[in-house]
């Protein structure tokens, strides 16, 4: 990890180092004192520990000769106490600073790489995982690590070196006292190890489930216009309650193992304190231990007392922190199937001539494309058509290269494009996609999405080249008015229209219509086509249409059926074909009463 | 890092580009720390478990009696049977059973506090998410249309955990606070004149923490914000990814994504400088209190006034002593953070539900099928009326075609059909009554749609056709795919009708898309169906199968038919043109293309290739458009 976190972690080390020692001296002065106070003759003090003796004569010319050594000593003890506490203090808050930093920084570092590594993935990718998935792991599994991290990676050290100390003292003070009241430790330990295992399990598969019902709930929310249109509010509600029932399950599950566990941490200890008390209670009566000695070792197992509580919430802390760890590295170890090689170039757009040749694609094993070939130039179209399913939007998403061809190759201006920056071709081509997302931000913001720092009258054009400028000025927010997600508060036109503006607003070089005005009326339509017989001069454009008269001015048409090119030319060579194409024409153009909604007939 | 060396961060806002994303400091702010209103609303919620909590609180009252009893029992074993003239084993013993009898209890009511306190909890969670996702249910489409999916999942999931939260906190703040009256209690019970003398500090603490408490509470607060703000700007990036690939905003979103965190990281970091401060200064003051109690109850001690075991339980007790006030001023902060929650979740379950039924609907059992617009006016926005003055009928069995520009109330006027919205003056009828007279469920039972935006769930092939019609058979679902011409593409995925859909169908093209939805509307089997440009992704000859199949189905069924080409809907009983909310045209093919007006227009575009048309043609009908689409 990055070099802040060395001497981060370094000073946090130190502050535990010190917090112990602070803390195990308060039992130590804490015993004394009561030794001190039992002082029947207040001339003679009989304190066990040598090391406090020493603090004592150390301290004590301060008060001058003749003073009462017992009061003294008690004063002394008090404010080495004072002292020790305020150093514990200091020491904890420093710990516990640096631990929470350490975190913090961890969690900031997670999460840029997170979102980085977001952004590379690939398609292929993203169709295959639920947003919501992504959106947990980004959200609550970074927290889980940082949690983590933060509580109980530094805390972890400093219970270790309490105890370890701790055991030291106790076991050197005397031997069978100290034995036994560590006798708990081992079941502690077992204990921790076993619930650990239990509760990783479980948080994993709670946060798998807490997965599945956030993709319930988001889809509902996202598809409430389907709950309503079917009245399937009931349906819904069964499968949210199914969803929710399992997480209960296992959330109850977890409370049960951290209840037992901590209850039984808790009763271990004190089980032990029994022991030595009883123990220690009969060798005071045998008047082989003073009850000072006693005092101080009950004040020593009860610094153990906090720690020992603290181990059973760690060790939840560090069951649900490698769970979550696991879930959100699978995550950050995924290499992008799409990204530049070591030695990608940027694209260099000399005519900007785009090739397909011979391409082969499938998205998983199957054959989606075969055998496709073409070329577009500046200035010319190409038209595709095809019946649904046959890979038109596939072929479109292999020009900003979405996917890489299994064979063949595309290329611009002769450069393939797998040996181009991805950046620069992105650029390069701009694919106004079949199923268009709007973000919930102004109307401005949307258009402006691939240049934010596009000026307002290019925005201004870019919107009235889609024919929706006007519609935009008169909403009473104009540019301003806030579209809601996934645009629903603009009709199915509308929203197409914005995604062509945002599209040309970027003016690339390439353009690919993927079925962009299939929600528009004709006559809109081919507005927006007139206004941009300018714009698409000197560019190559694809346009994807299933309404002909969209596409029969292309240089161009392909038809595509189950991936394969089965006929290609003009319009005028594809109608005297006689083919597909020719059908639909016909279909399109003069529809026999025959084949319309609402009549009875058969198709000849 | 590799990210740093492939993109230097600029930080530069871009002008066009928001940085606030999620809710905003006052929307968070919300008022004071308690508000007697959301408690009285949440404790309805907890009453459910009234009995548990009880023995909740009562197990939380053991507990800390026990712990409290504990250190005293220590005391005494030193006091009766430890001290110099007492020695006694006989004692000792007895003790000890006292002893493990308190740490029986100690064990028992801790498991037993932690363990129902932790699953009324989650019970609680899961009642009150349910709560507000039931009402989600049945809010009005115009309050979904409004807001945010992530912020209801923020409040479905975020808010709900607070109250949870609050919830666990509120029962051991009991405890804490017994704990705290008990340890006073004990203290000046032990030893009143060491007793005030130790507390002596409390005041001190008290007045720390008031000064201390509103600079936390805007510390923790801005930590909160802006770790909403990260989450919703990293929910954005995932949703929209594949604009944001497509548009190569990646460089600008990350260093907007960076500005974001850093916000966070820094806020949170001040918090827990903020957080930390305390504990110096609880110890400082714990080892005031034990130095008082050193040389003031060692002088004591010595003087003979007190027992040596009093000072022992004494050092004990301060040690616990400031733990319950600690963890009560912390509470302050969920509790201030619970209450800002509560607010945010009852206001979704207040939004009142517009759309209800009537006490006295009607449940339609059998209708015929008809549809009939009287006057009927309606917008969005208020003062902004979308629909105008329509007037038309759909008799039973007959197929309505609604064709106009794009933006001109076409949807808008099939989601009137299902009461989607209620409208502001008229009435829609179906099936001969008024849609406002009949419940909802039924209306919905008897119209069935396919929305123009083709919404797929997770799940199967088969399960998204079934969707919510439980009783129907595998053979319905194959005959409606087979109807819509899908069976042939189902078959050659993967698992057939069992292949796994990924979200909203990812793994389909759009045009397949749209024919399972078409699939799932013909086997909901009801009396009307509307199809809201349900062939626009489609070409035109699978448009044809389609619509061949369509004749048998729609014998009998009423349809209301949306489509942008013209060839589509040639065929329909009459032809409503739309144009900017209101009816301009009505009739069928041949009357209206006789009529010469807007229908004719856009009709001959639709085939004609602009060149061919006329320019004059289509300057007129850019003009007609003009008031409705642009
Ligand atoms: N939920 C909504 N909130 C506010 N305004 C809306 C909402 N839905 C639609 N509108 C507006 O109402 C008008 C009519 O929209 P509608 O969806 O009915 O058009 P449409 O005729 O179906 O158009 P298209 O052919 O483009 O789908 C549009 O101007 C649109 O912006
Ligand atoms: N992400 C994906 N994973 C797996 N299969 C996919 C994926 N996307 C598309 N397919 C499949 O690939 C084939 C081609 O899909 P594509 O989207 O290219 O069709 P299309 O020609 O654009 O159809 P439409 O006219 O319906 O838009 C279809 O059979 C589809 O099911
Ligand atoms: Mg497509
Ligand atoms: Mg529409």
């Amino acid at each position: 990890m990055a070099l802040q976190y060395r001497w981060r972690l370094f000073f946090g080390l130190i502050a535990i180092f010190l917090a112990s020692g602070f803390q195990l001296a308060i039992p130590i002065l804490i015993g004394s004192a009561v030794d001190a106070a039992r002082s029947l003759d207040e001339s003679t003090v009989e304190i066990v520990n040598p090391a406090v003796v020493g603090l004592i004569d150390s301290t004590v010319d301060i008060f001058g000769e003749g003073s009462n050594p017992a009061r003294t000593a008690l004063i002394i003890i008090a404010i080495y106490l004072f002292i020790a506490s305020v150093g514990r203090g200091l020491s904890a808050m420093f710990q516990n600073y640096m631990g929470e930093a350490i975190g913090q920084h961890i969690g900031y570092e997670l999460r840029m790489l997170y979102y980085e590594k977001l952004q590379r993935l690939s398609f292929s990718y993203h169709a295959g995982v639920h947003t919501g998935d992504l959106i947990t792991r980004g959200i609550i599994d970074v927290e889980g690590v940082r949690m983590f991290v933060q509580t109980a990676l530094l805390r972890t050290v400093f219970l270790m070196v309490l105890i370890g100390t701790g055991m030291y003292l106790m076991l050197s003070e005397d031997l069978v006292l100290g034995l036994i009241s560590l006798s708990f430790v081992p079941f502690v330990a077992w204990h921790a190890t076993a619930a650990r295992l239990k509760l990783r399990s479980n948080w994993y598969q709670l946060q798998e489930k807490l997965s599945a019902l956030t993709k319930v709930m988001d889809e509902n929310l996202g598809g409430i216009r389907v709950v309503r249109a079917f009245a399937s509010q009931d349906y819904e509600m069964k499968k949210f309650d199914d969803a929710s029932n399992e997480t209960l399950r296992l959330a109850n599950v977890q409370v049960g193992i951290r209840a037992t566990n901590i209850s039984l941490m808790g009763v271990a200890f004190m089980v032990a304190m029994a022991a030595v008390l009883w123990v220690g209670g009969l060798k005071v009566i045998d008047g082989t231990l003073t009850p000072g000695e006693l005092t101080q070792f009950i004040a020593f197992m009860s610094i153990l007392l906090q720690p020992v509580r603290q181990i059973g919430m760690m060790v939840n802390g560090y069951a649900r922190g490698s769970a979550t760890g696991v879930r959100l590295f699978q995550v950050l170890d995924l290499e992008p199937e799409i990204q530049d090689k070591p030695s990608a170039k940027d694209l260099e757009l000399t005519n900007g001539i785009l090739e397909f040749h011979d391409v082969k694609f499938g998205y998983e094993g199957e054959n989606t494309l075969e055998g496709i070939s073409f070329k577009v130039e500046p200035g010319h179209t190409v038209g595709i058509v095809g019946p649904p399913g046959s890979g038109k939007s596939t072929i479109a998403h292999l020009v900003p290269r979405f996917y890489d061809p299994i064979e063949g190759h595309i290329t611009i201006d002769g450069q393939d494009l797998r040996d181009v920056t991805l950046d620069s071709l992105r650029k390069a081509v701009g694919v106004v996609e079949q199923d268009t997302f709007l973000f919930t931000a102004s109307v401005a913001h949307n258009v402006a999405y691939g240049d934010p720092w596009a000026p307002d009258d290019r925005v201004e054009s870019a919107t009235h080249y889609a024919q929706l400028g006007d519609y935009i000025e008169r909403l009473p927010g104009g540019y301003d008015t806030t579209i809601g997600e996934r645009g629903v508060s603009l009709s199915g036109g509308q929203r197409q229209r914005l995604s062509i503006a945002r599209s040309i607003l970027l003016r690339p070089k390439l353009i690919v219509f993927d079925d962009s005005t299939a929600a528009i009326d004709a006559a809109t339509e081919q507005r927006i086509r007139a206004a941009l017989t300018d714009l698409t001069t000197d560019r190559a454009t694809i346009i994807i249409s299933h309404r002909l008269s969209s596409l029969m001015h292309a240089d161009e048409i392909l038809f595509i059926d189950h991936g394969k090119i089965i006929e290609r030319g003009t319009h005028e060579e594809l109608l005297a074909l006689g083919g597909h194409y020719n059908d639909l024409y016909e279909l399109q153009i003069r529809p026999s009463e025959n084949y319309s909604i609402g009549s009875d007939g058969e198709l000849s | 890092m590799s990210v740093k060396a492939t993109h230097e961060r600029s930080h530069e806002i871009p002008p066009k580009a928001s940085i606030k994303l999620g809710p905003t400091l006052d929307e968070e702010v919300f008022g004071a720390a308690f508000s007697g209103q959301v408690v009285s609303r949440f404790i309805k919620y907890v009453a459910a478990y009234k009995v548990l909590l009880w023995v909740a609180i009562i197990s939380v009252l053991v507990f800390t009696a026990s712990s409290i009893a504990i250190p005293l029992i220590v005391r005494d074993i030193f006091d009766s049977a430890l001290s110099a003239d007492t020695l006694s084993s006989s004692k000792l013993t007895t003790m000890m059973v006292v002893f493990l009898t308190a740490v029986g209890f100690n064990f028992v009511s801790n498991y037993l506090q932690e363990l129902i306190v932790g699953r009324v909890a989650e019970r609680i969670l899961i009642d009150m998410r349910r709560a507000m996702y039931t009402h989600l249910q049945v809010i009005s489409l115009s309050f979904m249309d409004r807001t945010e999916i992530g912020k209801l999942m923020a409040r479905l999931q975020g808010d709900v955990a607070a109250l949870q939260e609050f919830l666990q906190t509120a029962v051991f703040a009991i405890g804490d606070f017994v704990l705290l009256v008990g340890i006073i209690g004990a203290m000046i019970y032990l030893d009143w004149r060491l007793g005030l003398m130790t507390l002596a500090v409390v005041p001190v603490l008290f007045i720390i923490r008031i000064i201390w408490l509103p600079y936390a509470r805007q510390a923790f607060l801005r930590a909160r914000v802006t770790s909403s703000i990260v989450s919703g700007a990293l929910a954005e990036n995932i949703n929209g990814i594949r604009a944001v690939q497509g548009m190569s905003r990646e460089y600008v979103n990350y260093d907007l994504f960076d500005i974001r965190a850093t916000d966070n990281l820094r806020a949170a970091n001040r918090a827990s400088k903020i957080g930390v401060i305390m504990l110096p200064i609880v110890d400082t003051l714990t080892g005031s209190a034990m130095a008082i109690i050193v040389i003031v109850g060692g002088f004591f001690v010595l003087g003979g006034s007190i027992e040596v075991g009093v000072m022992v339980a004494f050092i004990l007790f301060v040690q616990r002593f400031f733990d319950p006030i600690r963890s009560l001023t912390m509470h302050y902060n969920v509790l201030q953070r619970a209450m800002a929650s509560g607010e945010r979740i009852f206001e979704v379950i207040d939004v009142p539900v517009d759309i209800k039924d009537k006490p006295d609907a009607i449940e339609l059992d059998e209708i015929d099928g008809s549809i009939k617009f009287e006057d009927v006016t309606f917008g969005y926005l208020p003062d902004q009326p979308i629909l105008k003055n329509i007037n038309f009928e759909v008799k039973p069995g007959e197929t309505v075609a609604l064709v106009g520009p794009t933006g001109s109330g076409k949807t808008s006027t099939t989601a009137l059909v299902h009461r989607f919205y209620d409208i502001w003056d008229g009435s829609v009828k179906v099936g001969g009554h008024d849609v406002r007279d009949v419940t909802q469920q039924s209306l919905g039972k008897h119209v069935s749609m396919v929305l123009q935006e083709p919404f797929l769930f997770s799940g199967t092939v088969y399960e998204n056709i079934r969707y919510a019609k439980d009783d129907t058979t595998r053979e319905d679902v194959v005959a409606a795919a087979q109807a819509v011409g899908a069976h042939e593409f189902i078959m050659k995925l993967p698992n057939g009708y069992e292949t796994e859909l990924e979200q909203r169908g990812g793994n389909l093209s759009l045009g397949q898309r749209q024919l399972i939805s078409f699939a799932r509307a013909i086997v909901a089997d009801a009396k009307i169906l509307v199809l809201d440009e349900a062939t626009a992704s489609i070409d035109s000859y699978t448009e044809m199968l389609i619509q061949q199949a369509l004749v048998r189905l729609m014998e009998g069924r009423t349809g209301m038919v949306i489509a942008h080409r013209l060839a589509t809907i040639r065929g329909a009983d009459r032809i409503i043109v739309l144009q900017d909310g209101e009816i301009i045209e009505m009739g069928n093919h041949d009357e209206l293309m006789e009529m010469g007006g807007l229908y004719s227009r856009l009709y001959s575009m639709n085939y004609a290739s602009f060149d061919d048309i006329p320019d004059e043609l289509i300057a007129e009908a850019t003009k007609a458009a003009e008031g409705t689409s642009t």
